[in-house]
């Protein structure tokens, strides 16, 4: 079996397996723990207006901002960059289209009415680079701050290097740098199932539980009457 | 022929002119890749020349590799730099059946000991002592054997030869195996294709007899000059890829367009070889551009790459059963998680 059958073969289908089991013990297990008895009495009425924290919290209060901007700017660049590389590359379009249908027996056309739209191969390799300046722009930023070094541990810098490998080798396997399509192709779909199966272990899980943290923190703060 | 004319000479007789030959030799040399200023070494090399002795060795094929060599225009001057090897054994195209056949292929290879070159087409079954593919009762793997003694190289014509191809597809119920596996102390060129490229053939027999050596390979094995680039990196439908710009189906207006056919399936970027640029039936066309995607058939196991109409970006990723087996083992071990929290939590409560 060769580097790439193995690839899109038997790890492809532990990684999704291991990806699925993973995410989903961690978002049960916190679904159902206990949750803390409320004693005080509500200050408002209804705690829905709690939810507007999920947007509040998405830019720094002006007096941090001066503090925190670079970091926030450079995150935003990031996620937009990897998630459009992400969700409008065709070929990942086409993997997640065959997931759908393979799962619910439905085209997704068929479900939504359109077809999931996609971008040319040159502004993707775009969105893919700033992505990538992004990444290590933050990690050379971890290095050198003492205390954001100090707070990092090995969570931190192996997030940090599954999320950069498959934008790496992504963006290598689309320009046909340094080996065969082939293997680089291979290496891609190696990277990011790696990412898949540390994903649910580490803090890449934010991904899963960012805004429900977010939400459900915001909704404790309306019910004590708190100013979001 | 006569033995002792040129190849320039016998290309005469047929009506060849010097003008044409030396055409053919400059396509040829940029086919290669090879310098302009090889076209007169290459020329005077292949005019000169006399014809090598070649064996072409049939095992578990299916003759379209044959075919697609004597079948690629009527007549080509690859078909004819062909006819001016002496083919001594070639059991599709020779007059001589039987005992006769065979006789002929220990006399040429007797007579031209270490010198020779031998093709293959075909793969070699292994199982039940190669008993699977005989030619007068005498197995594929026993007759490789003595015959890639006295051969100067050996050729592996086809995906067959090269890499095993469908013989050895899943399960492989003869335990076929490409050529390479069975010589080590020969040198072996793969000319993967199923069939492949005549001119690829003939290229590289045209390399030898100019130059006295194999072409540089690749680490298959394969001549770089032609399994340099994949077929995607050469593909006239290319900049479709690029713009994002797919055929969705066989007969929808992407199609008619002649947009990109990855998303029906084309192998061609895991795909090396040369029908891009090469072509087909005098350059006429390829596959992609008769509208339907490559089928990867110069790749190893490309019969056990799955569909293929399953666009490459898509994987064996499971079934739906399997994710929804994921999914409860998932969900079971959270709540069990859960309940083990509370379980401590209750103990911390009561002080225990």
């Amino acid at each position: 079996m060769e580097l790439l059958d193995f690839a899109r073969g038997p790890a492809l289908m532990w990684a999704i397996s291991i990806f699925v089991v993973g995410v989903l013990w961690r978002l049960t297990g916190v679904l159902f723990l206990r949750k803390k008895a409320d004693l005080s009495d509500p200050r408002n009425r209804s705690s829905w207006k709690g939810l507007r924290l999920i947007f509040l919290r998405s830019w720094p209060r002006k007096e941090f901002v001066g503090a925190t901007a670079f970091t926030e700017v450079l995150g935003y660049v990031f996620h937009i960059g990897f998630l459009v590389a992400l969700f409008f590359y065709l070929p990942h379009v086409l993997f997640f289209t065959d997931i759908f249908n393979g799962v619910l027996g439905l085209n997704f056309k068929q479900v939504f009415g359109f077809a999931w739209p996609t971008m040319p191969g040159g502004l993707i390799f775009f969105f893919g680079a700033v992505s990538v300046a992004a990444l290590i722009a933050v990690l050379i930023h971890r290095l050198i701050s003492p205390v954001k070094r100090l707070i990092s541990n090995f969570d931190d810098y192996f997030s940090w290097f599954v999320t950069f490998a498959p934008l790496v080798t992504g963006l290598l396997a689309y320009s046909h740098i340094g080996a065969p399509y082939q293997t680089l192709l291979a290496l891609h779909i190696l990277s990011v199932e790696l990412l898949m199966i540390w994903f649910p272990f580490g803090k890449l899980m934010h991904a899963f539980t960012i805004f429900a943290s977010r939400g459900s923190e915001g909704m404790q703060f309306e019910r004590k009457g708190a100013t979001l | 022929m006569n033995e002792s004319n040129s190849l320039l000479d016998h290309l005469r007789s047929r009506g060849i002119t010097r003008r044409s030959f030396l055409q053919y030799c400059a396509s040829l040399a940029a086919l290669m890749g090879l310098p302009h200023t090889s076209v007169p070494a290459m020329a005077a090399a292949l005019g000169g020349t006399k014809r090598p002795s070649v064996i072409w060795l049939p095992f578990q094929e299916c003759t379209g590799c044959t075919e697609s060599l004597t079948r690629s225009g009527s007549p080509t001057l690859e078909s004819l730099i062909f006819d001016l090897v002496s083919l001594d054994y070639q059991e599709t195209i020779m007059a001589a059946a039987g005992s006769a056949a065979e006789a002929a292929r220990e006399a040429a290879m007797k007579e031209n000991f270490g010198k020779y070159l031998l093709l293959v087409d075909g793969s070699i079954p292994l199982d039940r002592d190669g008993a699977y593919s005989c030619i007068g009762g005498h197995s594929n793997l026993d007759i490789l054997r003595e015959s890639a003694k006295g051969a100067a190289a050996v050729i592996a014509v086809g995906s067959c030869a090269s890499f095993g191809g469908i013989p050895k597809a899943n399960p492989n119920p003869t335990g076929a195996v490409p050529v390479s596996d069975i010589v080590k102390d020969k040198p072996v060129v793969n000319v993967p294709g199923c069939p492949p490229i005549p001119a690829v053939i003939t290229g590289v027999l045209a390399h030898y007899l100019t130059f006295g050596s194999l072409p540089e390979l690749d680490p298959r094995g394969r001549p770089k000059a032609f399994y340099g680039e994949t077929i995607h990196d050469r593909c006239y439908r290319r900049p479709f890829y690029d713009q994002g710009k797919f055929a969705k189906t066989f007969d929808d207006e992407g199609a008619r367009n002649g947009w990109c056919l990855y998303e029906l399936g084309c192998k061609g970027p895991i795909t090396y070889n040369a029908c891009a640029t090469v072509k087909w039936n005098g350059a006429t066309s390829f596959p992609i551009q008769s509208g339907h995607g490559c089928l990867g058939c110069s790749e190893p196991d490309f019969w056990d790459k799955g569909s293929f109409y399953k666009p490459l970006a898509t994987g064996t990723w499971g079934n739906a059963k399997t994710l929804g087996a994921a999914a409860a083992a998932g969900v079971a071990l959270g709540v069990a998680s859960a309940m083990l929290a509370r379980k401590r939590q209750d103990k911390i409560v009561k002080g225990e």
